[in-house]
């Protein structure tokens, strides 16, 4: 396999932000058909290995590609932009937002009605999240350096709310478990 | 007499032999083989027809290992040489086996590896011996209803597994002389034994629960290809605790306390697993506990009060599925078909809760004892090449996240649970003092944040590192899952190129010597020495290579070859068939590398070719 191909090119797939999921899924599957070390059982050790390594490869590009955060910092790359070295914009407006969210999920657990708080604070990051989706497909689009400068952002804000998500689903994991 | 071959429909006379293929699930309480003929999957009986081995070895005398039905019924007479439910202890260690809960009436050797041993009078078995045992007896019972020796076999494992668990499965195989072509997951191969009876596609639940362990699974069946989305449950949770929930209401009401001799201990448990069975049918059940000497206790035992006791069972399994449904992004309420697996889900209260939490009834039509094994002969089947056109292809995830230990006892978390396997996942860490050359890797699995909270599965060391001021020396450690769901991980110095790999080989597990040296000693390999096992071994593998690189030669030698390169193939092939025709496993070895680096860009460009092939098909495909 071409390592210099980079995760679309591997699934045959255009370079965008808003692929095709439904391709996505079809090709993984036909290509893990043919690079899954099962379909090796019986092959000689270096083809074992060689199919293990394509299988890991597969697997590595269809995480990245299917998850839109992901997907996001990946073209970010493609486009050269090292998100952890990109200079850092943070809105006040947004910030505050946050906070407040995060306050929203400190409460959860104290409200009369935890499960309702709970499911109301991920509909709202739910939400934003969504938001900025569409904001970043639309500058992936347009793709010219004012417009990746603002996906930086964007992709900033994304990288909180899923943080933020993964906590919540976290007080909900525990809400369960105390019944 | 030589028998004819028949090619079954849809599937081409295979250029090669039918590889003889056996499924083998290795459970908690019983244990069963089935082998696929005709194309269908059966489990096979035992002479007196019965389908079910009971997981139970008995050690009668210092050589003489009963496995089974007979074993069983010593059970409660000689509770110290008779080991049930072993797969409550394989990779666990000593620590783990006294926090399992319940008294078990084995005594253990305190083991100094960690890896506890059962004393016997046949002497010290480890856990991984005692599977050895069991699956012999199914392996040959394979060989006999197939007529000949096993070209290899596929296990289950309960999903829930973790690393020292596989291993230790995968050191019992080798342990019974068989050659493993997987380890599969357990609600995965119910799956596969459901989905190619029914082709049906869509979201599935496999829910599982057996004797000693629980599982569940969320599956995407889709063309043949089944994508675990996620996994979950409990590898120490099953009817053997629905027996221990009700042994322990008997005792109380017979006004006995906990601490009661194995002997007693062993049969109110196996009373309790009676009256459990039979409420499956009845309402309720009479009891008639025998206390030893001469003392007996009289009552009874309704539904209403059994499903107290075990409610709160019912109800950890039932988060464990909460917890799946989430971590595949679910709601209980998408999922078309939940399938029932394992004898405990012949509990009607179970089925009940179950079907009130997915919201639809449960799949009851394949027997839920049988559907496992069936499921793992077929994907043994697969994975022995006699279907080549099969496109049945199983995707699973590793069940457990996989970490090191960093600055103060935290887990750094390299792969999250649930990732598709195969996977590798590399993450950089560095020295925190001046000069330091070397740097202690502790390998850890498990979703708590503290080191002590998860389960450890090894510790090496990278010597070497140059010295360096704190902070610059870049060390990357690689952990890799392969399809077993069986970790390696590798640490590398990126400015010197320091290297240490390690296969995980769990704390309590077995070293690889002492495999080997149980080999030697144990009683049916005792006739083949080691040497003429090694030379066998690679005049296996020298056939597979050469047969495989015939066909694939035939297939597209012409197109992907160039004369010299072929002729180099041709030559490094013919010397191999030469050697492996002789007597010296080294040099069928050697040949057999020299072998392997003359092909390798030939594999290389077959691989890129099938790649190609399938974005083409697909993209053809999609035009129309
Ligand atoms: N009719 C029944 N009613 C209730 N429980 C039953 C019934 N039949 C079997 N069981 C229980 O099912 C359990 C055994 O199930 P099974 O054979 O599927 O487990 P296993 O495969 O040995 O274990 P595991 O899968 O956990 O390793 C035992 O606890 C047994 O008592
Ligand atoms: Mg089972």
């Amino acid at each position: 396999m071409d390592l210099t191909r980079d995760h679309f090119a591997l699934f045959g797939l255009d370079r965008t932000y808003d692929l095709d999921v439904q391709a996505l899924h079809d090709r993984y599957r036909e290509l893990q058909r043919v690079v899954h070390p099962d379909r090796y059982a019986s092959a000689p050790d270096q083809e074992r290995r060689l199919a293990m390594q394509e299988a890991v490869r597969v697997n590595e590009a269809f995480q990245v590609l299917k998850d839109p955060l992901q997907r996001a910092v990946y073209l970010l790359g493609l486009h050269g932009i090292d998100l952890d070295r990109a200079n850092a914009r943070v809105d006040p407006a947004f910030l505050m937002e946050q906070m407040e969210l995060r306050e929203a999920l400190e409460a959860v657990p104290a409200a009369a009605d935890p499960h309702t708080a709970l499911e109301a604070v991920l509909e709202r990051i739910q939400a934003a999240i969504e938001g900025l989706q569409g904001r970043l497909s639309g500058l992936f689009a347009r793709g010219d350096e004012a417009a990746l400068a603002e996906a930086v952002e964007g992709v900033r804000r994304y990288q909180f709310l899923d943080k933020l998500r993964q906590e919540a689903e976290g007080v909900e994991a525990r809400l369960e478990e105390t019944g | 007499m030589a028998l004819l071959q028949i090619a079954e429909p849809g599937q081409s006379a295979a250029p090669h032999q039918h590889r003889l293929a056996a499924g083998i699930d290795l459970g908690t309480t019983n244990s069963l083989v089935a082998v696929v003929r005709s194309g269908r999957a059966e489990t096979l009986p035992d002479e007196q027809g019965r389908h079910l081995l009971p997981s139970v070895v008995r050690y009668a005398d210092a050589d003489a290992v009963v496995v089974g039905h007979e074993a069983k019924a010593m059970a409660a007479a000689d509770p110290h040489n008779t080991i049930a439910s072993v797969k409550r202890l394989i990779g666990r260690g000593i620590a783990d086996i006294k926090t399992l809960g319940g008294r078990l009436p084995y005594e253990f050797e305190a083991a100094e590896g960690g890896m506890p041993r059962i004393l016997t009078r046949a002497g010290a078995k480890s856990p991984v011996e005692v599977s050895a045992a069991i699956l012999e007896v199914l392996a040959r019972r394979a060989e006999q209803a197939l007529g000949g020796e096993l070209a290899g076999v596929v296990i289950t494992v309960p999903a829930y597994f973790d690393d020292a668990q596989r291993q230790a499965t995968k050191d019992a195989a080798r342990l019974a002389g068989l050659h493993l072509f997987r380890l599969l997951n357990e609600p995965t191969a119910a799956a596969v034994a459901y989905g190619l009876d029914r082709r049906a596609e869509g979201l599935h639940a496999v829910y599982d629960l057996g004797g000693g362990t629980f599982d569940i699974s969320i599956l995407r069946l889709n063309k043949g290809v089944f994508e675990v989305l996620s996994t979950g449950g409990d590898s120490a949770l099953g009817g053997d605790d629905f027996d221990r929930a009700v042994a322990h209401w008997i005792l109380e009401q017979a006004g006995l306390g906990e601490g009661q001799d194995p002997r007693l201990l062993r049969r109110v448990l196996a009373d309790a697993c009676a009256a459990k069975e039979a409420l499956s049918e009845a309402g309720a059940v009479p009891l008639d506990i025998d206390l030893g000497e001469g003392r007996r206790w009289q009552g009874e035992l309704d539904r209403e009060t059994f499903h107290g006791l075990v409610d709160p069972l019912v109800s950890r399994t039932l988060s464990a599925c909460r917890r799946a449904l989430r971590d595949a992004g679910l709601r209980p309420g998408e999922v078309a078909d939940v399938i029932m697996v394992g004898g405990s889900t012949r509990v009607p209260r179970v089925r009940e809760r179950v079907a009130e939490f997915f919201g639809i009834p449960p799949l009851v039509d394949l027997d839920p004892d049988r559907v496992v094994a069936m499921g793992a002969a077929l994907q043994a089947d697969v994975l022995a090449g006699n279907r080549p056109d099969s496109d049945t292809l199983l995707l699973d995830v590793n069940p457990l996240s996989l970490g090191i230990e960093t600055l103060g006892g935290l887990v750094e978390r390299i792969i999250p649970r649930n990732t598709t396997l195969p996977v590798a996942r590399a993450q950089e860490f560095t020295t925190f003092k001046d000069g330091q050359t070397a740097m202690a890797i502790h390998v850890v699995q498990g979703e708590r944040d503290l080191v002590q909270d998860c389960r450890s599965l090894a510790r090496f060391e990278l010597r070497g590192i140059p010295p360096m001021v704190a902070g610059a020396a870049r060390i990357r450690v690689t952990f890799q899952v392969d399809a077993d769901g069986l970790l390696s991980v590798s640490a590398r110095e990126q400015t010197r190129g320091v290297e240490a790999r390690v296969e995980v080989k769990p704390s309590y597990g077995l070293a690889d010597s002492e495999v080997e040296r149980m080999l030697r000693e144990s009683l049916t390999h005792a006739e083949d020495d080691l040497a003429a096992r090694r030379l066998r071994e690679e005049q296996v593998e020298a056939a597979r290579v050469l047969e495989s690189l015939r066909t694939a030669l035939a297939e597209d030698g012409e197109a992907l070859l160039e004369p010299d390169e072929r002729a180099a193939i041709d030559a490094a092939a013919e010397r191999l068939e030469t050697l492996a025709a002789g007597s010296d496993p080294e040099a069928i070895h050697t040949a057999l590398k020299t072998l392997e680096r003359t092909c390798a860009p030939y594999v290389q460009r077959r691989m890129d070719a099938g790649i190609q092939r399938a974005m083409a098909g697909r993209r053809v495909s999609e035009f129309d």
